[in-house]
């Protein structure tokens, strides 16, 4: 077959005119079906990261205090064990030094060393527990809450050993019969799945705050949005010294403690 | 030609036997199909659905429910009927309307020879007590 100059230069010229014409065509579908996306998609208020900052020396302002801890546990059907190979824990307290390891000199240590620093998930930006979930039983919201689906875990333990602050609990046994007084509106686990602090997403629903903050007298615990830069939380963090466990990770824990 | 009687004997017998579950159930007044009695709501008169939709279709709602809510955040129900339900089996279904689980919910998966479901090892219903893992 013989092709002339003509011909050539004529085909090829069509065959760009559709390879531009196809982009375009993408381009217009992608777009609409984005807003459409946008319509349908969950109600989780967009602009909005919540996270937390905990005023450690308000915080031991009482000498033992546990009335964050006892109000997390009880809204939130969390199981008592003794046996501390069974222990799950959403809010718990720790060590100074275990908690900021690299953030003390050896002068530090004498007083700060053993001061108990208040713990609960990170809701980390980039949480660890989220890649490595086989079964997408765990994720970010948009809000940035990392929630579980206790549904569709099947308690491998993946995300327990990702996540570098121990945040995650499994349930070796039946968590019911270790439950004091159950509330009715937050349903208790069963064996063989993780659980974790979930930022009170139920009680966010609601347009209520975490638990733990509104339990504690002191105001230790200050929740918002991290988005907002004129929220209560934004400003504490603007006006004092704060530090997130292990920023090094990357894991970006919306969690500040102010030291 | 002599083996008439007896391949028309077996084969009486045979067609007989293989009918059993026919004529044995058409005799046996017991084996009646009527569905068990189940406890309905004393207050209540509607479900979130028709009675014939949930019959057959509870558990497709449920899991829509459970999905809706758990992954997407959407708690609301709106019924067929325009009334607003929390999706929510605690509140909505079971302290209000099926209080008693095993009147309701296994007496009916009893007879239908369905696995018992593992929804009340985790959601709270009057009773609180786990069935065992399946």
């Amino acid at each position: 077959m013989k092709i002339t100059r003509k011909d050539f230069l004529r085909i090829s010229g069509l065959g760009l005119l559709a390879v531009a014409g196809r982009k375009a065509v993408r381009a217009v579908a992608e777009r609409t079906s984005e807003r459409a996306s946008e319509q349908t998609s969950a109600p989780f208020a967009k602009q909005v990261r919540w996270g937390m900052a905990i005023d450690l020396q308000k915080c031991r302002q009482k000498d033992g205090c546990d009335r964050c801890i006892k109000a997390c546990h009880s809204t939130h059907n969390v199981p008592q064990f003794s046996d501390r190979a069974h222990e799950v824990k959403w809010i718990w307290k720790e060590p100074f030094k275990n908690v900021f390891p690299a953030a003390q000199t050896g002068y530090t240590r004498e007083f700060f060393g053993n001061l108990p620093v208040l713990l609960v998930c990170n809701h980390c930006d980039d949480p660890p527990c989220q890649d490595v979930c086989p079964v997408k039983a765990t994720w970010k919201r948009e809000d940035g809450v990392v929630t579980i689906d206790f549904h569709r875990c099947i308690g491998c333990r993946y995300c327990m050993a990702a996540c570098p602050y121990g945040a995650r609990s499994f349930n070796w046994l039946d968590p019911r019969p270790a439950i004091a007084t159950v509330n009715l509106d937050f349903p208790t686990r069963t064996k063989g799945v993780v659980e974790k602090c979930n930022f009170c997403e139920e009680r966010l629903a609601k347009g209520l705050g975490p638990a733990c903050a509104e339990s504690c007298e002191e105001k230790a615990i200050v929740f918002g949005d991290l988005e907002k830069p004129d929220s209560e939380v934004r400003r504490l963090l603007r006006s004092r010294f704060a530090v997130q466990r292990q920023p090094e990770l990357g894991t970006g824990p919306a969690v500040y403690y102010i030291v | 030609m002599s083996d008439r009687p007896l391949i028309l004997a077996g084969l009486t017998l045979f067609v007989g036997l293989v009918t059993t579950p026919i004529w044995h159930g058409a005799l046996d007044r017991k084996a009646a199909l009527t569905a068990p009695p189940i406890q309905l709501p004393a207050q209540e008169k509607q479900c979130v659905a028709p009675a014939s939709y949930m019959r057959s279709s509870h558990m497709q709602l449920l899991e829509h429910w459970r999905d809706e809510a758990a992954r997407d955040g959407r708690r609301q129900f709106v019924a067929f009927n325009g009334k607003i339900y929390d999706k929510n089996p605690t509140r909505t279904c079971v302290t209000q309307c099926h209080t008693d689980r095993k009147e309701f919910c296994e007496r009916c998966h009893d007879y239908a020879g369905v696995s018992d479901p593992d929804c009340w090892n985790c959601h709270n219903d009057s009773q609180r007590t786990s069935r065992s893992a399946p």
